[in-house]
């Protein structure tokens, strides 16, 4: 097996996601997961713009321009939702209404701290839209994301050096290589896929990283891209 | 006299805006952009205002129009980053120093909107904290939290676009149109609502979203293009 494409790593996340609960996607690779939830368990997806229930992406001529979810995608509801206006919605994030959030990461650090929203561009205006008040707000904050930079840089850091989202928030990390949990002694890997040892994850990562003595092989199942 | 909110135009809704006011639009995703009342404002031609709306950057809103022409000096926004490596037109203003912008996290700038329109001045909030986005705001510790303080923001002037308003000014959405609607109608001095369409009579009371007493203008103007 080798490393996980965009899609398995979402399918990846989406295997631990709680029945009943309600999850809230970033955007990017983490709005991929709605479509690997399993079938078994009832999930509501929550967007900032305000619904509580999103279901799958309209197919084409079933579009309404006013049935829109935080990243534009034209969408539709599923059983069950609702839709309030933005202040109601933050209060829902705010309040620890939502069970999980999955969001994606330029940067993590040993301590839960996030760096998701400004990579330093020169003259490209900020975007934090919900990052702070879904990081800072939801019960659990997982993020999705590749274990190095392009260039190969750890991502996974003692200390981040982009600006935070949002402090010691983030409980686990979904990568293409790794599973890794943020814990009190710091990261902690709990899945590598087979091709990498332990020597190759820690060579790979910016802070001092521990085996769990339970950790199992990282795999997904083949998904065409 | 019986009350009758409703007008014939945009330009009647808007009546008069000074230089220097706060003007609110609302939208989000696509959807609920005040785009007639944002070209109607652009003919007004009020200079210097402060533009309080999710984003400067947005293509589908003409908020761009506005920033463009040079009528704003200030935009408090959640995003402002144009699509793509070029500059945009606020991107290009912001560089040249031609304009200030005040970046704030989407659930405190929703909260500090309705904050406005509910007649608390100041609120405290645990996202933002030990980021760039709050550094200097206050910080105080509540259940072992760290909170900052976030003041409310009020205008003079609310654009909001709804799916039907009646002539005691009620107003309902159609899906996630309502976004930051709701809360900028109830923080401006005065509120216009742009809407597909307007009823002669009073709507069913289930249907209403927004009551009345928020808006003083009602203007109808079609189905969105």
């Amino acid at each position: 097996m080798s490393v996980l494409s965009r899609n398995q790593m979402a399918w990846r996340a989406a295997q631990d996601l709680p029945d009943g609960g309600v999850v809230n996607l970033g955007l990017g690779m983490p709005v991929l997961v709605s479509n690997y939830m399993p079938a078994d368990r009832d999930i509501f997806l929550q967007s900032e713009n305000g619904i509580l229930g999103v279901g799958p992406e309209a197919e084409d001529g079933y579009e309404d321009r006013n049935l829109v979810d935080a990243g534009s995608r034209r969408i539709t509801l599923r059983p069950g939702a609702s839709i309030v206006d933005s202040a109601s919605s933050f209060a829902m994030i705010r309040g620890g209404h939502i069970d999980v959030t999955i969001l994606g990461a330029f940067e993590v650090a040993v301590n839960g701290d996030l760096a998701n929203w400004d990579s330093r561009v020169p003259d490209k205006g900020p975007l934090v839209g919900g990052a702070m008040d879904l990081a800072a707000g939801a019960k659990s904050t997982w993020t999705l994301m590749q274990y190095n930079t392009r260039d190969g840089a750890p991502r996974l850091l003692q200390t981040c050096s982009l600006p935070l989202t949002a402090p010691g928030c983030v409980k686990r990390v979904y990568t293409d290589i790794a599973v890794v949990e943020v814990r009190a002694e710091g990261f902690v890997a709990t899945e590598i896929i087979p091709t990498i040892s332990a020597e190759d994850l820690r060579a790979r990562t910016g802070a001092s990283i521990t085996v769990a003595d339970d950790c199992r092989p990282l795999a997904a199942p083949t998904i065409e891209d | 006299m019986a009350i009758d909110k409703r007008v014939q135009s945009a330009a009647d809704g808007i009546g008069p805006v000074k230089d220097g006011a706060v003007v609110m639009v609302s939208g989000f995703g696509g959807a609920g952009f005040a785009n007639i009342l944002q070209d109607s404002l652009l003919e007004i031609g009020p200079r210097d205002i402060t533009l309080v709306a999710n984003s400067a950057t947005h293509p589908f809103s003409h908020t761009h129009k506005l920033v463009e022409a040079g009528l704003v000096a200030k935009v408090i926004v959640t995003a402002a980053r144009g699509r793509g490596s070029d500059l945009s037109p606020f991107e290009l203003l912001w560089r040249d120093g031609k304009i200030e912008l005040e970046c704030v996290p989407q659930g405190s700038f929703s909260e500090r909107i309705r904050a406005g329109g509910a007649g608390i001045p100041a609120f405290f909030t645990p996202p933002g904290y030990g980021t760039d986005l709050c550094a200097g705001k206050e910080v105080r510790e509540f259940n072992g939290r760290p909170h900052v303080l976030e003041t409310a923001i009020t205008g003079d002037l609310a654009l909001i676009r709804g799916d039907r308003g009646d002539r005691y000014g009620n107003v309902s959405f159609r899906f996630t149109q309502m976004n930051f609607g709701h809360a900028m109608a109830t923080a401006c001095g005065h509120t216009v609502a742009e809407v597909r369409e307007a009823l002669d009579e009073a709507m069913p009371q289930e249907e209403v979203q927004l009551p009345g007493v928020y808006v003083n203008s009602v203007v109808a103007v079609g189905g969105e293009p």
